[in-house]
């Protein structure tokens, strides 16, 4: 067993979301730490973690806070992305439902160091439940002073509104997000500005995953240097996956990045279930290349080596498919999610997902026609890279990945010939 | 339109906020889980507390897909179609709701009891196929499970 446990090590704490059992496994010691730190000194501790988003788009954390120009004369703010809805990825819930302290202690540093009073916590609607554990858990925290005015004698005041979204996928990108917040609908926003600038309410913003901010607390505590040794040299510190599909074991599992997939899918996971043979994974979340079983067998759990062969770590959602999968129906499955999800805003994305989901009708009909697959990867490029966030993008690599390493599974749908046509003239 | 007590809720809520715009989802969703979907009236309503024309609450009320603009039945089973669900069964899961309740996705039994719906993911990814039954979640469903859940609804 390589699980590492940083993040989840009080899961199994009997009542680990009050904060007298948090306070007794040394939590908010890295506030009252940090609290005595410089701005500075905080963001560059958080730079020499290598600390990487952790919502799928893996850029450094304290890079990201440097940007915010503290001296502009305007409210900072902090939001934690809690819009969890990638598909495969289910981390962010444990680690609010678990451990709703470690979170509020990580974005209370976070704020000190961005100079935020105000910080935000969105979190998708579906989660319900978990806004109560996040509100009592606030209660908690402002009672004994770790929230509100003049936290632990600093001179600093924080608070935190956990807000409800209300069902789509886009709002985790992180300027559809603040639009939502602003009770818009959730388009994104031309980049640039980038949020660090003109933000929320057109402030400097700062816009974290659960799991990035979750950590900021162990790297005040224990330093940058430790936590980057957790990992590899250009990916530091410990990792979430969501480990589902055909394992024996799905499950949430915590390992150090650099971690083997094979292991993951062997030891965490236990073997692929019934013994069947492995065929195919997404690793980081639906939206990123799916791999053959050759490439998995090469692939550690960190952003380089994910890259090397061919996909990317994204959000940490680990999705196996064993041989009796249908690679054209998993396909099918996902263009119909971005489709439904695609927010309407731009042409390629809201036009393109719709053309590619009625070729994907067509073939699964058993109409579908070999230049049909042409016109997918036309459409393909047509999207990549022209949509107004990267949802295209999104939409587009599971497709074109597919494709190219399963064509079997999309040519067995395809007819041999066309039929012919009697159309009255 | 609403009880003192959810009038206070909605106050405190606008108050939390540095711009109350920023109220608008939070109201909708305590309109809706008033009144069982988001009423005309709830909409004027909503847009007079925030300052907004009827229609800005009426385009994003449109926009999530949480938020629904008809009566939706007692029970709203959300069953999660996406892929780590897809793989575990969750087909499988939606053809017998259909059989079992005579409807498709989207519509609502004669009796109002329940509604059938199909979503994306839902986060359960790790204990698929999971459904949320309005706010609950159930998850490593079965057929058989389905059943068990559903008769014991009250």
């Amino acid at each position: 067993m390589a699980e590492l446990k940083i993040l989840t090590a009080r899961f199994d704490t009997p009542n680990p979301t009050d904060i007298d059992t948090y306070l007794k496994d040394g939590g908010y010691q890295a506030l009252g730490k940090a609290l005595k730190m410089t701005q500075d000194d905080i963001i560059n501790e958080v730079k020499k973690s290598a600390l990487r988003g952790r919502g799928g788009a893996g850029f450094s954390a304290g890079v990201k806070w440097s940007f915010v120009p503290r001296q502009l004369n305007k409210p900072k703010y902090l939001v934690c992305n809690a819009d969890e809805s990638e598909p495969g990825t289910c981390k962010d819930r444990p680690l609010m439902e678990l451990d709703p302290h470690q979170l509020i202690e990580g974005m209370a540093i976070g704020s000190y160091a961005l100079g935020a009073n105000l910080s935000f916590i969105y979190i998708r609607g579906e989660y319900w439940y978990i806004i109560d554990i996040l509100e009592k858990a606030i209660e908690q925290a402002r009672n004994r002073g770790y929230l509100g005015k003049n936290i632990l004698g600093s001179g600093f005041d924080h608070d935190i509104i956990v807000h409800p979204g209300a069902g789509a996928y886009i709002c985790g990108e992180e300027t559809a997000l603040l639009n939502s917040l602003e009770g818009k609908r959730g388009h994104p926003r031309i980049k640039p500005p980038f949020p660090a600038v003109v933000g929320l309410y057109g402030c400097p913003t700062v816009v974290n995953n659960v799991e990035t901010l979750a950590a900021v607390p162990h790297i005040i505590n224990k330093g940058g240097d430790w936590y980057r040794s957790l990992g590899t040299e250009k990916s530091g510190g410990s990792k979430m996956f969501s480990l589902s599909g055909h394992v024996n074991k799905p499950g949430n599992y915590e390992v150090p990045m650099g971690y083997p997939l094979m292991d993951m899918i062997n030891v965490e996971g236990g073997g692929m279930r019934g013994g069947k043979k492995l065929k195919a994974v997404i690793v980081g979340g639906s939206s990123v290349p799916i791999i053959n079983a050759e490439a998995a067998a090469k692939c550690n759990m960190d952003y380089e080596s994910c890259q090397s062969v061919g996909t990317m770590l994204g959000s940490g959602g680990v999705i196996v498919m064993d041989e009796t999968v249908d690679i054209f129906e998993t396909t099918f499955n996902l263009i119909r999610f971005y489709n439904h999800e695609s927010c309407g805003w731009c042409t390629p994305c809201r036009e393109g997902t719709d053309w590619l989901l009625k070729i994907f009708k067509k073939i699964k009909a058993g109409m579908g026609e070999p230049s049909d697959i042409d016109l997918i990867l036309k459409l393909c490029v047509n999207i990549e890279g022209r949509s107004h966030c990267p949802l295209g993008e999104a939409a587009v690599w599971p497709i074109t990945s597919a494709i190219k390493h399963f064509p079997e599974d999309f040519k067995k749908h395809l007819r041999k010939s066309l039929p012919v046509l009697t159309m009255a003239k | 339109m609403f009880s003192p007590e959810i009038e206070k809720k909605i106050d405190a809520t606008i108050a939390k906020y540095p711009h109350k715009r920023s109220a608008l989802l939070p109201l909708i969703h305590i309109a809706q889980n008033e009144q069982g979907y988001i009423t005309e009236e709830a909409i004027a309503y909503i847009g007079e507390k925030l300052d907004l024309v009827p229609v800005e609450v009426y385009e994003v009320a449109t926009f999530y897909s949480m938020y629904f603009l008809e009566p939706i039945g007692k029970y709203n089973l959300q069953v999660c179609r996406t892929i780590s669900c897809m793989l575990c069964g969750a087909y499988d899961i939606l053809e017998h709701l259909q059989g079992k309740l005579g409807i498709k996705n989207g519509q609502v039994t004669s009796d109002g009891r329940f509604r059938l719906t199909e979503v994306e993911c839902l986060g359960s990814c790790s204990t698929a196929p999971a459904m949320q039954i309005n706010f609950d979640y159930h998850e490593n469903l079965t057929p058989e499970k389905v059943d068990q859940i559903l008769a014991k609804l009250p």
